[in-house]
């Protein structure tokens, strides 16, 4: 049995980190994640960790100092938000390429401009296809959970890619909730330590490490990166199961909630999820069958098994907490339709709610409207229009 | 007690509303409950209008939004009443408890028709009298816990020492002051 804690999302995952005590901690603060480094850096003052804590000048170097320490043979860790990411844009997909197995948490937040410091998916949805293995998380107890599990799927031998855990700013990381905290000897035991296979630091077998790659093999190397996402999937699965095995919580490629019977489902990340969870009992007591599915793992995504859980709903609504600007849906509405298509299976009803942009609060009555839409929809046959609106002033 | 009982605090910026919000949150999480404590985060600065939000449950909590029918709230500030709509969807069957030197009767014209409970405690005076600075937090704290008694004074007054215990490790000085500010609350609200 774990340990009975209020923690905020910030705070959960400070612990998280100082449990694992990873050799190397690189960021740079920016709201809403600052507390992470803030608060992890108390554990270093005080000798709770023996990590190399490297306060950097921007974040750019934040990701540059965790490539040079991951490439060394360290296990990695940092954490950033919005405009802080775009900065490491640049080496992230050197993180990647390289095979980095970095953890990172992205306290969700819009990306400028205009300036906001609130919560939306814009900024790491925008890193979607960086080669980063994305883990979405509803509360402080998955952001917890989710971060003791990161370094064992980003270090498999079958994975070696770096890893984000994405959950909502303010809304995860700054509210005190409940939530159970392993042991700190039981979630070493379960993080394990790393051994590198190839390491800079390793004077047996001396590398060379991001040299020039040119036509004859950056292609077959970018195909080897791409396997290696799509092997991720089961090993997210395994290592999943284990946690299961020593925490009671359970963890897949996604949730499914109340789906069994549904007609109608709206398919959400990360805190909305818990809000819609809530509007989904209230219509089940009205006899209204209407389910939920809240994707945790975005990269890779689970083309085959999403479809699956979708092909017997009548309609389903896709929310995207960020706007992908393409004059089409947000980018968890393209995946989701693309799955279906891919799958075969043609008989949903699809419609994309764009909603929550720069941290506009959603709202039960907003959750609510979906699902009587979904009605409509399933009554008439019909999607007037597939790229919605939600809690828009003036309407849409 | 209800299955979820919502609240919602109005003060202004450095008044400890927040504070005070994560203070219940924390009293009612070690009585055993499931609990959400967070501010609404804006532009902080001293003295502007800002907003904190508790939930408390004997179940799981997995609403997420901010709380628009709140079954109580709180004002951390009397000075708001004229700027802010604080019953603004306030339930009839709840109640508001402001810090004021006025009684119920007499803010209730400021409440824009409010027609549940309405009630009032001088935080200034019972602050500045136990702890000898203005902290009207640790008041309207104890004010809450009676006016929606989600938990016993005794509960209430249990958890708060060990707390303040906790809280105040480097000046111990000041529990015995916050303690018999808490106390006296629990028995100054007027309007109950």
């Amino acid at each position: 049995m774990g340990i009975r804690e209020r923690l905020s999302g910030n705070e959960a995952v400070a612990n998280a980190m100082r449990q694992i005590n990873p050799d190397v901690v690189a960021a740079f603060p920016i709201t809403p994640s600052t507390e992470i480094p803030q608060y992890f850096s108390t554990f270093v003052n005080n000798g709770k960790v023996d990590t190399e804590f490297v306060p950097v000048e921007s974040e750019h170097s934040a990701m540059s100092a965790c490539v040079g320490a991951s490439a060394a043979g360290a296990r990695v860790m940092t954490a950033t938000s919005a405009n802080g990411l775009s900065l490491m844009w640049e080496i992230l997909y050197i993180a990647s390429s390289l095979r980095l197995p970095i953890v990172m948490s992205c306290v969700n937040r819009a990306v400028s401009g205009p300036l906001n410091i609130h919560n939306d998916h814009s900024d790491s949805m925008g890193a979607r296809d960086s080669g980063w293995i994305q883990l979405y998380c509803e509360s402080n107890q998955e952001a917890y959970d989710n971060i003791l599990m990161a370094n064992r799927i980003a270090e498999n031998a079958k994975v070696r890619l770096p890893l984000m855990v994405c959950f909502d700013g303010f809304i995860t990381s700054h509210s005190i909730e409940n939530i159970e905290l392993l042991e700190d000897d039981k979630a070493k035991a379960f993080v394990g330590e790393y051994h590198p296979e190839h390491y800079l630091l390793n004077k047996e077998e001396p590398i060379a490490v991001g040299p020039l790659d040119l036509q004859a093999y950056l292609y077959e190397h970018k195909f080897q990166e791409a396997e290696a996402m799509r092997a991720a999937k089961d090993v997210i699965l395994e290592v999943s199961a284990e946690f299961e095995k020593l925490t009671g919580r359970k963890y897949g490629l996604f949730e499914e909630y109340k789906m069994e019977d549904a007609e109608m489902a709206i398919v959400v990340l990360n805190s909305t999820a818990g809000t819609a969870k809530f509007v989904v009992d209230e219509l089940r007591e009205k006899g209204i069958k209407v389910g939920l599915i809240k994707p945790r793992v975005f990269r890779p995504f689970p083309v085959t098994e999403i479809a699956n859980a979708l092909k017997n709903i009548k309609a389903v609504a896709i929310l995207d907490k960020c706007d992908s600007t393409n004059g089409a849906g947000g980018p968890l509405y393209t995946e989701v339709t693309s799955a279906l298509y891919t799958e075969g299976i043609q008989n949903v009803k699809t419609v994309n709610y764009v909603y929550g942009i720069g941290g506009r609060d959603v709202k039960t009555d907003d959750i609510e409207k979906v699902y009587a839409d979904l009605q409509e929809i399933v009554k008439t046959g019909k999607v007037e229009n597939p790229y919605r609106y939600l809690g828009l002033k003036g309407g849409n | 007690m209800s299955k979820l009982i919502e609240i919602r605090w109005h003060g202004r910026g450095g008044q400890g509303a927040k504070t005070a919000s994560l203070l219940l949150a924390d009293a009612a999480f070690n009585t055993g409950k499931y609990i959400q404590g967070f501010p609404e985060y804006g532009p902080e600065r001293m003295g502007a209008p800002i907003t904190a939000y508790n939930r408390i449950s004997d179940e799981p909590i997995t609403i997420h939004s901010n709380i628009y029918e709140p079954d109580y709230v709180v004002v951390v500030d009397d000075t708001l009443l004229e700027s802010v709509d604080v019953t603004a969807g306030l339930k009839k069957e709840g109640a508001i408890v402001i810090n004021t030197t006025k009684s119920p009767d007499e803010v209730k014209g400021l409440l824009k028709g409010y027609e549940g409970k309405i009630c009032t405690i001088d935080a200034k005076t019972i602050s500045i009298e136990t702890l000898g600075k203005y902290f009207p937090n640790t008041p309207m704290l104890a004010a809450i816990v009676k006016v929606s008694g989600i938990m016993s004074d005794e509960d209430f007054l249990e958890d708060m020492v060990s707390s303040f215990k906790h809280k105040f490790a480097k000046k111990p000085e000041v529990i015995d002051g916050n303690m018999e500010a808490l106390r006296r609350s629990l028995n100054e609200v007027k309007g109950l």
